[in-house]
């Protein structure tokens, strides 16, 4: 057994505690409404999601995918309407579905002074119930798996592409194995093989019981991955389209 | 907490270490405000001598200011304070982190500059240890007010322009009591010296406890 | 159940007699002390600035105690509500202003008294730095921003100022002490310092000043208020306009 599966494996336990809850809907949003001082960013949304779905959002620039992302995730508060993510209930507590769920933003999280090793070393050792020191079988096998060569995982982030920065990140998504995964335009700023390694991942992950959302203007990667794809205009959800990808009947998106 | 604080002091060490910013731009920064006020007071000893603790501790206040700006602005590249709250770290481990990390930055600083200060202003320094006593408890109180405006005002696009005019007044009584430490240690009235330190140890107390109460909400306005 | 148009009376009605109640005081504080209490013996026309700069000093302490007090207020869960904030915001903004009146008239005061504009005792500087400190705090309620977010930086901003309040004051009184002894305060100079009808009217004073202080802040908390309600339509319309646009595909 790899390092990583067994890291994985000393995760899991962690997580059960939660398994019980709410197994049939991972995310269910109701006429969720979320504002950013007096701007609407999400104006009444309405989605259900299931454990393992891989479910793709498409939108014009501003229709508000980012936001809806911030919000499942816990870090945008929703001030109308109910949400729950993973059993949990945002309006009242939104703290704490952040630790089972992770987020694939615009920015990398990622300190540019350290390299892709110490980045990852640091924010793996938050898990409580993970050792503080993580095994570097752990590291090495996330940074194959996302294609980032020895040498450029030692090297200052900041000195990296977007490129391979954002395969960093994955790399983090991929050794924390978390049970949401909420990615926003993952495949930006990749060249065509880290896009496959993008849809691998979501592959991967969603076999394994992760359910995904991510939003993005790939239609054809979306295509390939995803289980449905929604559409989002002025901060709502509209046409959801079931079954493979629709014709994208709303314009622009 | 404790855990997390280690884990996130560990970890902007580190950055220090990589980066060398507060070794080879706030230190010189620091030491250039002594030698300036050194020519601005004029070379009578006397006056130098009277001048000095006020001086030494003005330097640091200037330096931590510095040092605060660039210990928020690391986490707000790259949302890495939004990757903090996700990562599930105890915000009050966050702030003790950040605090004893920056404070020991600035404690060699003041081990430096004290050295440096007693040098142009020619004046001697017994008591070392009510000194590096005073320095500590002292540092931790800056620190701690320095953190919680810093991250009250991280996502605010005045942060920089604002910062000091919170911090400064507020930081007022360890300017005071600290400048009066030294000049006990100067004077060799150690007696005396253990009032004002009492007086860094309550702020230091006060603010500390406010920081582990409060950068929790705080980091959730962000 | 009364009606709005009945409330705003009330309101209205309370603020009238809280304005005419100042308006009163003042001007009998200011009657009395300059023309009927007798001058100092040794400071003369001087001492007429006592009705006038401890009051003002007192109603700035107030003021921040009552912004600490609502940030409290509002910080605590179960309290929470944007009104606190609006009433600590207002009370701050009234303390500064008295903040810098006492410093202008203790300036004054100090001149031909002690020789100089400005001296480092205790009191004084204490004040100057309270001015700073409230200074900032108000900076910081300019920010634009979201009125929950700044209602929740403010409090924490305020509950910083005030805990170094006392600090500030201790610093400062064991660093240099020059001011007189709080004359009002200190029992034993009471008898042979203040008299009579000078006690009164410093009395009268603090308490007219007391209600001017509440009457700027009524006023000052309901121009809050009004610019909140238009906060709040502009956001139910900013929303309505977001659904449009949803809706129009």
């Amino acid at each position: 057994m790899t390092d990583l599966a067994r890291y994985a494996r000393e995760l899991g336990p962690a997580l059960a505690p939660n398994m019980g809850r709410a197994m049939a809907e991972a995310i269910e949003l109701r006429a969720a409404v979320a504002f950013s001082g007096s701007f609407p960013l999400l104006s009444g949304v309405n989605l259900s999601v299931e454990v393992g779905e891989v479910v793709h959002l498409s939108g014009a620039n501003g229709a508000g995918k980012t936001s809806l992302l911030r919000v499942l995730v816990g870090l945008v508060p929703v001030s109308q309407g109910s949400i729950s993510v993973l059993g949990y209930d945002l309006r009242a507590d939104r703290r704490r579905v952040r630790r089972e769920v992770d987020l694939l933003g615009h920015e990398s999280f990622l300190y540019g002074d350290l390299d892709a090793r110490e980045n990852l070393a640091f924010w793996l050792g938050a898990d409580h119930h993970s050792p503080s020191r993580v095994p570097s079988g752990v590291l090495e096998e996330a940074f194959m798996r996302v294609g980032l060569s020895e040498r450029l995982s030692l090297t200052p982030v900041s000195k990296l592409s977007t490129g391979q920065r954002r395969r960093a990140t994955l790399a983090l998504l991929y050794a924390r194995r978390r049970r949401l995964w909420l990615l926003d335009e993952p495949h930006a700023g990749l060249d065509a093989d880290g896009r496959e390694i993008v849809d691998d991942l979501i592959r991967e992950a969603s076999r394994s019981g992760t359910t995904v959302v991510f939003a993005s203007h790939e239609i054809d990667h979306a295509r390939t991955v995803a289980t449905r794809s929604v559409v989002m205009v002025g901060g709502t959800i509209v046409a959801p389209v079931d079954g493979g990808l629709g014709d994208g009947d709303s314009d622009g998106a | 907490m404790v855990r997390d604080a280690l884990h996130i002091a560990r970890k902007d060490l580190r950055i220090e270490w990589r980066t060398r910013i507060t070794a080879f731009q706030v230190i010189p920064f620091a030491v250039v405000v002594i030698v300036l006020f050194g020519f601005a007071l004029g070379p009578d000893p006397a006056r130098l001598e009277n001048a000095a603790p006020g001086v030494f501790w003005l330097a640091v206040l200037l330096a931590s200011v510095l040092g605060v700006e660039r210990s928020i602005a690391i986490e707000l590249r790259e949302g890495a304070f939004d990757g903090l709250r996700l990562a599930g770290f105890d915000p009050a481990g966050i702030f003790l982190g950040k605090l004893v990390a920056l404070s020991a930055q600035l404690v060699a600083l003041e081990v430096l500059l004290g050295v440096i200060t007693a040098i142009v202003f020619q004046v001697s320094l017994a008591s070392f240890w009510l000194l590096a006593v005073a320095s500590v408890v002292a540092t931790l109180g800056i620190v701690a007010v320095g953190l919680l405006y810093g991250v009250l005002l991280a996502s605010s696009r005045v942060r920089e322009t604002l910062l000091p005019l919170l911090f400064f007044p507020v930081i007022a009584p360890v300017l005071i009591a600290g400048s009066k430490t030294w000049q006990a240690a100067i004077s060799q009235h150690v007696s005396a010296g253990l009032g004002w330190l009492e007086l860094l140890a309550v702020f230091g107390v006060v603010y500390c406890s406010i920081g582990i109460v409060s950068f929790g909400p705080l980091m959730e306005d962000l | 159940m009364r009606s709005l148009g009945e409330q705003r009376t009330l309101a209205d009605r309370i603020q009238r007699i809280l304005g005419l109640s100042a308006l009163a005081g003042m001007v009998a504080t200011v009657w009395l002390g300059l023309f009927v209490t007798p001058p100092d013996q040794f400071m003369g026309d001087l001492v007429r600035l006592i009705y006038i700069h401890p009051p003002l000093a007192w109603v700035a302490f107030i003021a921040y105690g009552m912004n600490f007090l609502a940030s409290l207020a509002y910080l605590w869960p179960r309290t929470r509500d944007l009104r606190w904030d609006q009433l600590a915001g207002s009370s701050a903004e009234v303390g500064v202003l008295f903040t810098g009146l006492t410093l202008v008239t203790g300036s004054i005061w100090g001149r031909p008294a002690w020789g100089t504009w400005w001296t480092w005792d205790p009191l004084l500087t204490t004040t100057a730095l309270l001015f700073v400190l409230y200074l900032g705090y108000l900076a910081l309620r300019r920010v634009p921003d979201d009125p929950e977010l700044r209602a929740r930086r403010s409090a924490i901003a305020a509950l910083i100022a005030f805990l170094d309040v006392p600090i500030v004051y201790f610093a400062v009184l064991w660093w240099k002490s020059l001011h007189q002894a709080p004359t009002v305060l200190n029992p034993t100079t009471h008898k042979t310092y203040i008299h009579g009808s000078m006690a009164w009217t410093l009395l009268l004073g603090f308490i007219a000043f007391t209600i001017t202080y509440a009457w700027m802040v009524m006023i000052r908390y309901r121009l809050g208020a009004l610019e909140a309600r238009v906060l709040e339509t502009r956001i139910t319309s900013a929303l309505r306009e977001r659904q449009l646009e949803g809706s129009h595909e």
